[in-house]
């Protein structure tokens, strides 16, 4: 295809997005109004099931399909960037040497690290409540490991960070979502129905399966967050090149 | 009148969104990423979507601006390796 007749396939492309996507814009209700079809709906089914949170009904319960292929898009990336960051035969591995790190700098980090994943586990944990859920949290514990690496050096990381006990960690999470799916399946209802028993309004063991999901979603985005995190610390902090002037594939 | 918290969050998001465009060094760059992180955060707890402002906070504000930061690294590294090797 020549770049013209590329350049043309692109400006059809374009117009016929633009008129699409203003036609859309176009059916869509005004900002800020009254009418909200679908909320209403979503919230009255997220009451009939005793979770207080929403948002959390429609992306573990209503609509946890959905969040499956989502958990599956994260997990698939993670798997991308251990692949394409591996140590290949013709890199070097250098420990590096512990760096000096200032006193405010540490003192900051290890008061911040166990309240960063404790707030973590608590917005894992309270997903069915309050804002939050297994991503949001999973994101924060991931983070709040990192803090040591801020606090003290790469060593100490290493040491908490067993990166093959956190890759495992990340597919029994993403098994883990499957597994209760199949659970409804077995228990007679459809894949990831919400079979278990609602429990009370407003606690901690309402709202069925979503506290389970938000959970397995939260090992799952916790360990994947650390090996992708890994991973790139690994290339950017351990990692060598090899030697410029080395024939290509000189070491295979 | 009541709709001054979200145009303010806009601007603040616009304002932040064209810095991180017009700045060109990546480090700085990263840390502009994450003040716009921070920006759509507010926007989106000022629109009432605290989930979404949590998650927006969690990976656009510290995960992607550190990922930024160690590619730089990686980068540089290289860069300063081949040029040893020239010296010597």
């Amino acid at each position: 295809m020549s770049r013209r007749v590329r350049a043309w396939v692109l400006v059809l492309g374009g117009l016929g997005f633009a008129a699409l996507f203003a036609a859309a814009c176009a059916g869509l209700p005004h900002f800020g109004g009254d009418l909200h079809p679908y909320g209403d709906r979503a919230v009255r089914a997220a009451l009939l099931r005793h979770t207080a949170n929403a948002v959390a009904s429609v992306n573990f319960d209503q609509r946890a399909f959905d969040t499956l292929g989502e958990e599956s898009i994260l997990f698939g990336a993670v798997l991308g960037t251990v692949v394409l960051l591996r140590q290949t035969r013709d890199e070097n591995r250098r420990p590096p040497a512990p760096a000096p790190v200032a006193a405010p700098v540490r003192r900051y980090a290890r008061l911040a690290l166990p309240v960063t994943l404790l707030i973590g586990l608590y917005i894992v944990a309270h997903g069915q409540l309050s804002p939050g859920g297994g991503f949001q949290g999973g994101v924060v514990v991931a983070t709040a490991l990192h803090l040591l690496y801020i606090a003290v050096d790469y060593r100490a990381l290493e040491r908490i960070r067993p990166v093959g006990l956190y890759e495992v960690g990340d597919a029994a999470g993403e098994a883990a979502y499957l597994l209760v799916g199949t659970g409804a399946l077995v228990a007679g209802a459809a894949f990831l129905a919400n079979v278990l028993p609602y429990g009370t309004f407003n606690t901690l063991s309402s709202g069925g399966t979503v506290p389970v999901l938000n959970a397995a979603i939260g090992v799952e985005v916790a360990c994947g967050v650390v090996v992708l995190l890994a991973r790139f610390l690994d290339q950017a902090v351990e990692i060598e090149d090899p030697p410029a002037d080395a024939p290509e594939g000189a070491a295979k | 009148m009541s709709e001054l918290p979200v145009l303010l969050g806009l601007l603040f998001v616009a304002v932040a969104a064209t810095a991180t465009v017009l700045v060109r060094d990546p480090v700085r760059q990263s840390f502009l990423l994450s003040v716009l992180g921070l920006a759509l955060a507010l926007l989106f707890l000022l629109l009432h979507a605290p989930d979404v402002a949590l998650s927006q906070l969690a990976v656009g504000s510290a995960l992607t601006p550190l990922m930024v930061l160690l590619s730089v690294r990686k980068v540089r590294r290289r860069a300063r390796d081949e040029r040893r090797e020239e010296q010597a």
